[in-house]
Parts: C-alpha cells; sequence; structure tokens
C-alpha cells in the first residue's frame, strides 16, 4: 500500500531523514519508534506531502507523491502531532467544513460525522468550539477528522501523546480496530505502545532505519537475551559471585543494593542456553535462603534503548 | 473551485465568530464618521468626497488588519498542516481566504451606505460618483487584501504581519506624493503605481479601464507572491 524508497530530507544542511526505505502492506498497523528527534514526524509530513522529500520516493496505492498528490490526500487521512485545529470553530463545524472539503455530500455527511463522533467518543462535545476543549479531547477530534472519510491509509503522528490511561487504552482500541481493514501508521515513542497495537515497528534514529520486522521476531533475534533476578538472604556477596558466575551461560553478573541484607542479583543470559536448572542446584547445595528467583525477557523497551543508544 | 469556496465561506464565518470582525468594523465606521461628518456641515456640499478622499489611508490601516490572521494564525497554531493535508490545492487556499477578505471587506462598506442616504436626504446627490466610489473601494480593498494576504504568509506572528501589510498598502496608497522630488519621467511612473490616483479616479465616476486594471494587477501580484511564499516554505 505504502512504498517508500531512500527518503531523504535536508533542512539546509541538517540531514533530518536520511535514506529511509520501507513498505507498509495493505491491512498492516505499522509503527514508528524513536527518540526525539529521530526524525518520525518529518517522515510523516513527508508521507502525507505536507513536506516535499530532499530526494527519494514515495507511492500510497497506485499513485506517486510527485504528480498525484491530490490523489493520495484524497485516500490518506492524517492526524498530526498534538492535533492542531481551529480554536475558534465548533467540533460539528470543523467536521462538516471537513467532510466539505472531502467533497462528501452534504445529505450522507451529517450520517458519517455521527459515526465518527460516536467512534471517537465525542458526540457530548459537539456544539463546543475546539479551543476550549482538553487535550485529550482535542486529540480525539483531530482523529475524527483524520478518519471522516473512511480513508484507505491512516496516518498518525503520536496519537495518544497527552492523553490519560483510559484514553489511551480507548484510543489504541480505535487504531486496531481501524487497522483490521485499513493501513495504519503511526509514530510514538511509547514502547509498550507499539508493542500492544503494532503488526510491524520500524525504530528510526538519526534519521535511519536502525531495524524494521514484526513485533514478535524484533524481540527474538534482537532481544536474544534473558535477565534472571534472584533474591538471596543469609548470603555473602563475594561467596555468591565467585559460586554463580561460574554457571554455563551466564555472561553478565550484577549485584544490586541490598535489602534488608538480602542480596539481589542480576544475570544476564544468552537465550540459547538456560542456566536455570544449575543455578537452582547450586544455591540448593548452600545454606542460603532463595527469596525470589525469575526470568524476564528482554522487552522491546530494552532493545530500544540498545539500538538507540547515543555514541 | 469547489474547494476555494469552501475555504471562503469557513473563513469568513470565522471573522464573525471572532470579536476581530465587530472590533475592526467598528472602529473603521468610528473613523470614517467622524472624519467625514466632522467637515461635512462646515463644507456644506452633497457629495461624498470627503469620504471617498479619506478611505485609500484608511483602507491601509484596516484591511491589512482584517487579513493579518488568514495565514499567520494557521502557522501559528499549526493547522496549516492539517488544511494543507487535505485534498486542495495552494491555489483553493489562497483564492479562498483572498475571497474571505475581500467579501469582509464589501461586508464593512455596508453600514457605510448610511452616509450616501443621510446626504441624499440633506441635498441632491449625484449617485454616479457614490456607485463609483464604492465600486472603487471594492477594487481598492481587494487589492490591499492581497497585499496584506502576501504580508500574513511571511510570518507565523500577526502583529509582524500586519505591520509588514500596513507599511506596504501605505506606501502603494502615498507613493504619489513623492514623485513631486522626481523628474517628470519618474514621477509619471510613481503617480502610475499609486494606489490614490487610480482611486480618486473611479471615485469621481470615471471607470477606466487603465484603474482597474492597475488594481488587478496588484491582486494578482499580491496574490501570485503569496503563492511563492507558500511554495518555498517546504
Amino acid at each position: 500500500m505504502i512504498h517508500v524508497e531512500n527518503l531523504t530530507k535536508y533542512y539546509d544542511d541538517v540531514c533530518a531523514v536520511d535514506q529511509i526505505s520501507f513498505d507498509v502492506r495493505k491491512g498492516e498497523i505499522l509503527g514508528l519508534l524513536g527518540p526525539n528527534g529521530a526524525g518520525k514526524t518529518t517522515t510523516l509530513r513527508m508521507l502525507t506531502g505536507f513536506l516535499k522529500p530532499s530526494s527519494g520516493r514515495i507511492q500510497v496505492g497506485d499513485y506517486s507523491i510527485e504528480d498525484q498528490l491530490l490523489e493520495i490526500k484524497k485516500i490518506l487521512g492524517y492526524l498530526p502531532e498534538s492535533a492542531p485545529l481551529y480554536h475558534d470553530m465548533l467540533v460539528l463545524d470543523y467536521l462538516r467544513f471537513v467532510a466539505d472539503l472531502r467533497g462528501m455530500d452534504a445529505a450522507g455527511n451529517l450520517d458519517r460525522i455521527r459515526e465518527v463522533g460516536d467512534l471517537c467518543g465525542i458526540n457530548e462535545v459537539m456544539h463546543q468550539p475546539i479551543g476550549e476543549l482538553s487535550k485529550g479531547y482535542r486529540q480525539r477530534v483531530g482523529l475524527a477528522h483524520a478518519m471522516m472519510n473512511d480513508p484507505e491509509v491512516l496516518v498518525l503522528d503520536e496519537p495518544t501523546s497527552g492523553l490519560d490511561p483510559n484514553q489511551i487504552v480507548e484510543i489504541r482500541e480505535i487504531i486496531r480496530r481501524i487497522g483490521k481493514a485499513k493501513t495504519v501508521v503511526f509514530s510514538t515513542h511509547i514502547l509498550s505502545e507499539a508493542e500492544a497495537t503494532c503488526d510491524r515497528v520500524i525504530i528510526i534514529h538519526h534519521g535511519k532505519v536502525v531495524a524494521d520486522s514484526s513485533t514478535a521476531r524484533l524481540q527474538e533475534t534482537l532481544g536474544g537475551r534473558n535477565q534472571i533476578h534472584l533474591t538471596l538472604a543469609g548470603a555473602e556477596a563475594a561467596a555468591v559471585q565467585q559460586e554463580l558466575a561460574a554457571v554455563s551461560g551466564v555472561s553478565r553478573l550484577d549485584v544490586l543494593d541490598p535489602v534488608d541484607g538480602a542480596i539481589r542479583l542480576v544475570l544476564t543470559c544468552e537465550a540459547s542456553r538456560d542456566p536455570r536448572a544449575e543455578l537452582y542446584h547450586r544455591i540448593r547445595r548452600t545454606d542460603w535462603t532463595l527469596l525470589e528467583f525469575h526470568q524476564e525477557t528482554l522487552k522491546l523497551e530494552d532493545i530500544f534503548r540498545e539500538l538507540t543508544k547515543e555514541g | 473551485m469547489r474547494h476555494a469556496l469552501c475555504i471562503g465561506r469557513k473563513e469568513f464565518n470565522a471573522y464573525f465568530t471572532s470579536p476581530i470582525a465587530y472590533i475592526v468594523i467598528a472602529i473603521f465606521l468610528l473613523v470614517t464618521g467622524w472624519f467625514f461628518f466632522s467637515t461635512f456641515f462646515l463644507l456644506n456640499q452633497a457629495n461624498l468626497r470627503n469620504f471617498f478622499g479619506l478611505l485609500p489611508v484608511i483602507f491601509a490601516f484596516v484591511v491589512p488588519a482584517v487579513t493579518m490572521r488568514l495565514f499567520a494564525e494557521e502557522f501559528n497554531i499549526g493547522s496549516y498542516e492539517t488544511l494543507l493535508t487535505l485534498p486542495v490545492r495552494f491555489n483553493d487556499v489562497i483564492l479562498g481566504k483572498f475571497a474571505a477578505a475581500v467579501a469582509f471587506v464589501a461586508a464593512m462598506l455596508v453600514p457605510t451606505l448610511a452616509y450616501p442616504v443621510t446626504v441624499a436626504a440633506l441635498g441632491t446627490l449625484d449617485w454616479g460618483p457614490v456607485i463609483g466610489g464604492y465600486l472603487g473601494a471594492v477594487f481598492l480593498g481587494a487589492s490591499f487584501a492581497a497585499v496584506g494576504l502576501f504580508a500574513s504568509a511571511l510570518t507565523r506572528n500577526q502583529i509582524v504581519a500586519f505591520i509588514i501589510g500596513l507599511a506596504i498598502c501605505f506606501g502603494l496608497t502615498l507613493v504619489d506624493q513623492i514623485a513631486f522630488f522626481l523628474p517628470p519621467a519618474g514621477s509619471l511612473v510613481f503617480s502610475y503605481l499609486a494606489a490614490d490616483v487610480h482611486f480618486q479616479n473611479i471615485a469621481k465616476g470615471i471607470i477606466d479601464t487603465r484603474d482597474l486594471v492597475y488594481f488587478l494587477s496588484v491582486c494578482f501580484i499580491g496574490l501570485y507572491a503569496t503563492h511563492l511564499v507558500l511554495k518555498a516554505r517546504d
């Protein structure tokens, strides 16, 4: 549905987006992740035709962005970051204006406004000026604006920023619902959100794609490591270190600050080998008291941190 | 074209949902009313020459105040991005906003129709120059609106947009005054450039294509410059 090839954008001499390429299939939800200033917004702005790329190609559906921008705009709904809308207008007036510009006929558009209003939960604020709405409601109005003409492609720039946890869950729910039939591209820097919502994530750092794969696979290939958390009472740190570091499969052992005299350890292990059994046997041979023993797989968050570390 | 109309309608309504429209219209009527009637009974003539004589200078102040928000506000709150990613062209946006500003200037002139009506009641009024004057006023307003739109596209700050627009409109109004200091060839050029001279021709009741061409050219140049400024933004 979307094909992006060697997309590059310079602001004067600063390279904001550097040779990005990716494809999005129809019916896929793609998350664009990256730290602040990584080039997410710039990429989305080029995708929606608001900014002209310095070089590279973008194709949405059967249209190329250079010659058929207007056609692309017709099938694409876009919610810019922080939903900038006209403050003086009433929500209903604004949505009618959008429906008008989208060329929807006057009879059908009230029905559609009600439908979208239901979906986004804004029917109770229809007659309020947008400027007086809270951030969450404004975001929803922005979402309604983007979905007005039931677009083939929905592009959302940080759709959940500034919302409370309940609203975030609702918006994610909406995105997932739309994503079943349509193509959705959204940017975020909240990782759990990408994990919960996306089929696929692309991580951008300094304008470059540093990872592009399905959420599950990203964890497998890049995660590749488990962490084991241990808490032991009645033990000496040095002795514990000596005893457990020797276990095969443990690549690193960190001693954390003790809590109530109990020693806490984090063991980093390769995912291919499971040292848990041996660890347990070794601990059982001593007179230490085992208080805690659990394993964690590296999460998207850790992968993200790993990939976008400075320097 | 449909898009331009749609944007124009929205912008025109936006004027009247915010206090700007009422403030601008009130100030405009206060200033024109006071300047016109303070000398009207002294001159003791049943015409509106005095009113139309002042109009270019007053428009030079008022029209940029009307147009200043058109683009500057969009840039400032970021709604420009939302607007441009809807299926519209640059030119739809520019023409729509321009049409809204011209319609607003025309709406602002409507209450001043009370002046010729009053004057006609007091003496015999020659309606020719009045009709010419109002026609000229709309052309003048449209030219200044195009200039103001250009000024508004330059910046995200409405005050800056207002001052730039004011400077250009004021310059255009009074440029013939410096013709005085120039050799004859230069003075001819400057008096052709002056909006005031062309407006006063129409306000005399003489509708000359040269004057209309002048106003249409200013509109075109203003709108084209706006187009170039917006194009240069990405």
